[in-house]
């Protein structure tokens, strides 16, 4: 049996779904559309059924992609997803907006039951509810109330559904009850006026409200009054994400260095133990770096996502969208803007997934075309390697850390770009229809853990699918192109090192790292980086880098690992104290360092605006549903990364 | 006082009146949120820059844009 979850948005429909399915669910996607579609499992008497998570919606006639998917099934009894029995949960204690979508679904003729979901709200709000009034106006449906928060109304709902049955000629709850098709607006139109017509005349029989609770003001309100307000509204709000970006840069540290040390060890104890061979390099050199390279961005992708989560459960999401919207309408975003760019500062890939909760098209599309922008974790190892190496370790005026300060710039750059670009952006694409807001403030609520737990389970398990598979595939790639190179060329070239550490009486290490360093140079790889070295030469950048760059399109961390393996020095994972030493003692062919203050800084200009990771091109290409904008996009961050950096090296030498 | 003036010109705390709504693609929206005539709405607070307004609408409170206010018609 096939059994669909529906109702409004806030009414606690996801804390019904955990209820009845627990961590037995599954996330996908609709057919065709990338709107989200949990779903779970759900066993009544020993009998499996399929529990299907509907987007929240509060008519069954859609206005945007997510709502779509309502309708469509709805529609169709042909449909994959047609359910059985339609479980419709309504908050008890806003029973006339409810009952506006559940009037619709209850016309439909289909096996209905009514979950009458937060009844401690209602109770709270001085409202009681005659249920006995409820049911003979839907004499079909199978009314229970519930209160998923505290998990009350499993066993309930659950019987209900196997009592709930199908009605030939089930009584409407307005005359001519008929679907309308998608574009008759004329008749949605009326249609909802009628129902509410009919719903505003029954309400009186129904809800009762007690004492005279309607004159003062909710606690909610009162809230509202200080979390909206003009100044304190912002400094709250900065203070939150301070607290949030101050758990993820510096707490997500401990985990995730012993992240690296593990993946680190686990290498380095299959190249012991294994037999020698290509088998061994490309697990050891390829995939468990791979992975590990995806593994270790978890804790901070966690970390946000717990934050964001209880965010958005206690109802402050919505607080922050009503404030910053006004903010954020001139560079042709949102407010709901706020949510996938802060992921950004994590990771662009559940940033751009966040942008779905955007109805309007435009605004849809700039905030995922700019949230790349936002400097994300993968760009610190890139900036604290060059910072330290060209940035000195100074204060100035007094207190200011330089190195911090540079740090700081840069991700400041990352957020003006991504502001720029979106205020840009505005006047080329066209818009579909006419942006709106429309966004209901829901009451305050204690974060339920339950679901922050699922929640933070699910972005993590996405993230590690969506980008592993890519960084995966492509790690092993470059590691083909590293390894290989055409003819004896790489041969050769170990041979040459193998003799300069012999004449040069170079201990075990030293060699090692020598003919790396030497085999690297002549690789597929190798060659691709002294192809393009005319290319980057004005930006100040030799082949080496070049090698590196292209490496790091797997994911911009590498970077730091390809430049110690070409420079012929051990990765340290740490401080990269050797690696620093080396890069400081590069010189160029006419005898000046290398790595200077333009080199440093262009390199860091560069890898502020550009895309380098095709895990989010490939997440842009499947949230825009085109190649034209995710080309469009990283063409366009290429073009600025270049430029960006070409400036800052001829200024600065 | 009667006359129709827009829900965007209510004042924060005030009580309203929905009447109609403007012929907009956004219409049918509004009217599905229970924005039917007849419905009481008052004009909770707004955002800094005094857009967008929260408001309460028989008992939920929605944000909406000015723009979007500016398309219901109510009466004081």
């Amino acid at each position: 049996m096939k059994i669909a979850l529906l109702g409004n948005p806030n009414t606690g429909k996801s804390s019904v779904f955990n209820l009845l399915t627990g961590l037995r669910q599954h996330v996908g996607n609709f057919p065709g559309v990338t709107v989200e579609k949990k779903t779970g499992l759900l066993k009544i008497n020993e009998t499996s059924h399929q529990l299907i998570d509907f987007p929240g919606t509060y008519s069954v006639y859609p206005h945007s992609e997510d709502e779509k998917v309502v309708y469509n099934v709805l529609s169709n009894p042909a449909n994959p997803d047609y359910p059985d029995v339609c479980v419709v949960v309504l908050d008890a204690s806003n029973l006339r907006r409810n009952l506006f979508l559940f009037s619709q679904i209850y016309d439909l003729g289909l096996p209905t039951v009514m979950v009458l979901n937060m009844i401690d709200v209602a109770d709270k709000n001085k409202l009681s509810i005659a249920v006995d009034n409820l049911q003979s106006q839907f004499p079909d449906a199978v009314i229970v109330s519930s209160n998923a928060r505290v998990k009350l109304g499993k066993t309930r709902i659950l019987e209900a559904i196997t009592t709930a049955k199908q009605s030939e000629n089930r009584i409407t709850f307005i005359e001519n009850a008929t679907l309308a098709v998608i574009d008759d607006q004329a008749r949605q139109e009326e249609e909802a006026e009628k129902r509410f017509a009919k719903i505003d005349t029954i309400i009186p029989g129904i809800l009762t409200q007690k004492a005279d609770e309607k004159k003062t003001e909710t606690n909610s309100t009162k809230l509202d009054k200080i979390l909206t307000h003009p100044i304190f509204g912002y400094l709250i709000f900065a203070a939150i994400l301070l607290l949030i970006f101050q758990f993820i840069f510096s707490f997500a540290s401990i985990p995730m260095d012993f992240i690296d040390a593990q993946f680190g060890h686990l290498s380095e104890w299959i190249a012991r133990s294994m037999p020698e061979g290509i088998f061994n390099d490309l697990l050891t050199q390829g995939i468990i770096p791979g992975i590990g390279g995806v593994v270790i961005f978890v804790p901070q992708i966690a970390i946000l996502f717990f934050f964001l989560a209880i965010l958005e459960e206690t109802g402050y999401m919505a607080r922050v969208v009503f404030i910053m919207d006004r903010l954020m309408r001139p560079f042709g975003l949102n407010g709901k803007s706020v949510v996938p760019l802060m992921s950004g500062v994590a990771c662009a890939i559940p940033g751009v997934m966040a942008a779905r909760t955007i109805a309007d098209w435009k605004e849809r599309m700039i905030t995922i075309m700019v949230t790349p922008l936002m400097s994300c974790s993968a760009r610190i190892p890139v900036y604290t390697l060059l910072i330290a190496l060209v940035i000195p370790e100074k204060t100035i005026f007094g207190f200011f850390n330089l190195q911090g300060l540079v740090l700081f710039a840069l991700y400041v750059m990352g957020v003006i770009a991504a502001l720029g670009i979106a205020a840009l952006l505005k006047f080329v694409i066209k818009a579909k229809t006419k942006g709106y807001l429309l966004l209901e403030m829901p009451a305050y609520k204690q974060p339920r853990w339950g679901n922050v737990g699922i929640t933070v389970f699910e972005k993590v398990k996405v993230f590690v699918l969506n980008a592993g598979k890519i960084i995966l595939a492509i790690s092993i790639i470059l590691w083909a192109l590293a390894s290989y190179g055409p003819g004896d060329r790489m041969e050769q070239a170990v041979i040459t090192a193998e003799k300069f550490a012999t004449v040069n009486q170079l201990d075990e290490e030293e060699q090692a790292d020598l003919i790396a360093g030497a085999q690297l140079e002549n690789s597929y790889i190798g060659i691709m980086g002294k192809t393009i070295e005319p290319v980057i030469a004005p930006l100040g950048y030799d082949w080496k880098m070049g090698i590196s760059l292209i490496t790091s399109f797997a994911a911009r961390e590498v970077f730091v690992g390809s430049l110690a393996t070409i420079y012929s020095v051990h990765d340290d994972g740490e401080e990269n104290l050797p690696l620093r030493q080396k890069l400081l003692k590069e010189k160029r062919a006419d005898g000046t360092p290398v790595y200077t203050l333009a080199t440093g800084i262009s390199l860091m200009v560069f890898y502020v605006f550009a895309m380098q990771c095709m895990a989010t091109m490939a997440v842009v290409k499947r949230e825009t549903g085109s190649w034209k904008w995710t080309f469009f996009q990283l063409g366009l961050f290429g073009v600025l990364a270049y430029l960006g950096a070409f400036l800052s090296f001829q200024l600065l030498s | 006082m009667s006359g129709h003036i827009k829900l965007a010109q209510i004042k924060k705390g005030n009580d309203a009146v929905v009447q109609s709504i403007e012929g907009d693609e956004l219409r049918s929206k509004l009217l599905e949120l229970g924005l039917t005539s007849g419905s009481k709405v008052r004009v909770l607070y707004t955002a800094p820059f005094g857009d967008p307004i929260a408001v309460d609408i028989e008992g939920f409170v929605l944000s909406l844009r000015k723009s979007e206010a500016n398309l219901i018609h109510v009466t004081v």
